[in-house]
């Protein structure tokens, strides 16, 4: 009888599978995979409309790799997603850690603390750069003028958006440690900082895993607010006219590569696009392999 | 028994949501369609003892326009829906939001519901969507034109694109205030004129009650007036100088007006309601200001009349004085990046229902009256007359033996990338005015053309 029931529902799944995960499937192949394979395609093509692409081999990928905004980029997006990574992290971790102590009101500063993450990027971004620049402005600056306030100042705004969502994730982390535990060590004559060290952080691995992961990612995938915020300005007028926006993220560039220039770009946008995948793709697995090692099974 | 039902139940309502939400986008999306299908079966009778577009017959094509002018939207579409009423022919209108027209003729043109009628405004076009453009030659459309001087064609002599309407642009001055100020508009016949009369407005503007300029903001939705419009002057007075219009877009420029840009764009900023260094972000109404009288010159376009006039019937347009020897013969600027291109792609059936709905915007005296209201003018021979002040300015100033100044700025290579360039070297400039950041703006005036243009010849 035992076995009969614990069998059902598993068989019944597999009967229904396909009424379960078809629709999914169906909307991931076409609203994902399709369009992914089309877009490697596309990064090796000449082409103005899609369906008039023309093959034209790895020009695009020479041309992306050669191009001097690009790389520059990169670098940039590099600093800030590294930044805000820890900037973010340690932020909503201390956050968490502080409302998980039994303070009064802790409730709502959670609810406060997450709210940021409900309004959108263009927004904040618009919103952002009216504060920075009613501060800037007495000092008759802007924050389209220097890079350094354009990157610390999408800095705090991405702080500002993103520490309440990781302090979620870090709060059911930090309930999820067994109290035993903790009072083991404090009958062992731990101080707080040893328990906080060697007890409270192996046991939130999980939840640090999935917070650096999202905060990585989040980094260098960063779009709307860059776009809302700076725009990428100041640029760099190089004197040959040429044009390095100095505070454009390697999302926005391939963006403005694809709609900013001429017929030839939008295949080297796709080969940059490519690379950025194949960047962030790698990225995101090298830092799961490496956090997950220090997770500790409870 | 009752967890099978549970589950059974479930499913039906995960089921249905699903379809519920496929049902809902595909009534939205298509509620235009079938609403002008609907009607198009209701009047089809109607449509054959119509003069106007007795051709196009219910279900035989359809019109999609892709239009870029987002002030013409609401007209547009009440035509729209009009021409449906009296022909039966389903017409779309999509309207890009301002500064997306490109990306959004791109993602349109891949759809298999491609727009049938879309802007090709400028050589830059020409060259990116030609091909995509059916040859206008002796078509019905064409043969309505009153003037070729705004037709675009390309290399091989296919008329890709023909204009709807004509513009110009200059400084809308208010006379009343400058009157008040104690000048008038004799006053101002040159860049020296225009000077003084400006930096005494600005010097008193605590008693007048009022400033010399509006706001010259640098954002997305105003930057176009100086980086586009007011960088014409350079670019004409060079032509000018080389003694012939542009055909193609020229390599590089020389620069040698840049000193004139300068010099009006100076007075601009620093004449104004708005501090130069609070410019960056925007965040002024530069319309609103001028209509409200807090400002007597407005650097804008033809197309403003109608909003303005309102408030400021006496509003009038002046050329862009900048210190040109001979200035004092100079007209408006008068051009249009508005011309219509039919898709070569579209079907036979779509083409000729695009092209008898264009005929009757054109020729219809209710559609045509509705079209200049917004548009100043068409230069087309059944349209009514223009009522717009500012380009009855303009054939003035050209009655009066004075020089035109065509667009040149058309011809601006790369043009997005070129002119965001443009605004962020401005803003350093607009913050810190010296010799140095003027250099920037050197830089991308002048090498960045031909930058740019080396960019875009790239195949």
């Amino acid at each position: 009888m035992k076995k009969k029931r614990s069998k059902t529902p598993r068989e019944s799944i597999r009967k229904h599978f396909l009424l379960f995960m078809g629709p999914v499937l169906a909307a991931f192949s076409i609203g994902f995979v399709w369009p992914f394979i089309q877009g490697i395609y596309l990064s090796f093509c000449k082409f103005r409309l899609i369906k008039d692409a023309k093959f034209i081999g790895i020009s695009n990928y020479v041309k992306a790799l050669s191009d001097d905004s690009f790389m520059y980029s990169f670098e940039y997006t590099a600093v800030f997603a590294i930044v805000s990574l820890i900037l973010i992290n340690v932020l909503a971790f201390t956050v968490a850690f502080i409302l998980t102590q039994n303070i009064k009101g802790s409730n709502l500063f959670r609810t406060v603390f997450f709210m940021p993450n409900l309004i959108g990027g263009i927004v904040l971004g618009y919103i952002w750069a009216m504060i920075f620049d009613g501060i800037l402005s007495r000092y008759s600056t802007s924050i389209l003028l220097e890079t350094k306030y354009g990157f610390w100042g999408l800095i705090i705004l991405m702080i500002w958006q993103q520490v309440g969502y990781m302090m979620i994730i870090y709060i059911a982390g930090l309930q999820a440690v067994p109290d035993d535990m903790i009072e083991a060590a404090s009958i062992d004559g731990a101080t707080r900082l040893q328990t906080l060290f060697r007890i409270t952080i192996p046991n939130v691995m999980p939840s640090i895993t999935i917070c650096t992961f999202l905060s990585l990612t989040n980094g260098f995938k960063l779009f709307d607010q860059n776009l809302a915020l700076t725009g990428g300005q100041p640029f760099i007028i190089q004197s040959d006219g040429s044009a390095i926006k100095t505070t454009e993220m390697i999302a926005l560039n391939i963006f403005n590569t694809f709609y900013g220039s001429n017929k030839a770009a939008t295949g080297v946008a796709q080969a940059k696009a490519v690379l950025f995948f194949i960047l962030v793709a790698a990225l995101g697995l090298y830092q799961l392999a490496v956090t997950r090692k220090r997770e500790v099974q409870q | 028994m009752k967890k099978k039902l549970l589950s059974a139940l479930l499913c039906a309502t995960m089921t249905m949501s699903l379809l519920a939400g496929c049902g809902q986008a595909a009534a939205t999306g298509g509620a235009a369609g079938s609403t002008d299908t609907g009607s198009a079966a209701a009047d089809s009778s109607e449509a054959d003892s119509t003069d106007t577009a007795a051709s196009a017959k219910a279900g035989e094509g359809s019109v999609y326009w892709l239009n870029f002018k987002p002030e013409l939207d609401e007209t547009i579409q009440a035509l729209g829906k009009k021409y449906t009423e009296t022909t039966g022919v389903p017409v779309k209108i999509v309207t890009a939001a301002s500064g997306t027209y490109n990306q959004t003729l791109q993602s349109e043109m891949d759809k298999s519901e491609a727009p049938t009628l879309f802007v090709i405004g400028n050589a830059a076009g020409v060259k990116d969507w030609g091909e995509y453009a059916m040859d206008l030659t002796g078509t019905k459309i064409a043969d309505e034109l009153t003037s070729d001087a705004y037709n675009l064609y390309d290399s091989d002599g296919k008329l890709v694109s023909i204009g709807y309407c004509y513009e110009c642009y200059g400084i809308i001055a208010n006379p009343d205030l400058i009157e008040k100020a104690g000048h008038s508009m004799d006053e101002i016949k040159n860049f020296d004129g225009l000077k003084t009369v400006a930096e005494d407005i600005h010097k008193n503007a605590g008693s007048l009650g009022f400033d010399a300029f509006s706001s010259s903001d640098m954002d997305d939705s105003s930057s176009w007036r100086f980086t586009g419009h007011l960088a014409n002057l350079e670019y004409f007075y060079e032509e000018k100088a080389a003694g012939s219009k542009w055909e193609s877009c020229p390599e590089s420029l020389t620069g040698e007006y840049l000193d004139n840009y300068k010099m009006l764009y100076d007075l601009i900023i620093n004449n104004s309601l708005t501090d130069p260094k609070d410019l960056a972000n925007g965040g002024h109404d530069a319309e609103a200001e001028f209509k409200e009288g807090k400002a007597a010159f407005f650097v804008n376009g033809s197309w403003e009349y109608a909003a303005v006039s309102g408030d400021v019937p006496n509003a009038t347009m002046i050329p862009y004085y900048c210190g040109v020897a001979g200035e004092e013969k100079a007209g408006l600027n008068c051009g249009t990046e508005n011309c219509w291109a039919v898709n070569a792609n579209a079907s036979e059936a779509d083409q000729q229902a695009t092209i008898d709905f264009m005929v009757w915007l054109v020729s219809d005296p209710d559609a045509s009256k509705a079209m200049v209201e917004q548009l100043g003018i068409m230069p087309y021979k059944n349209a009514v007359e223009s009522s717009n002040g500012f380009l009855k300015d303009a054939a003035k100033y050209e009655a009066d033996g004075c020089y035109v100044m065509d667009w040149a700025t058309n011809y601006q290579p790369n043009v997005d990338d070129y002119r965001a360039a443009l605004v962020s070297a401005l803003n350093q400039y607009n913050a810190d005015q010296s010799d140095a950041n003027w250099g920037l703006v050197k830089n991308a005036f002048v090498d960045g053309w031909a930058t740019q243009y080396a960019l875009a010849d790239v195949d």
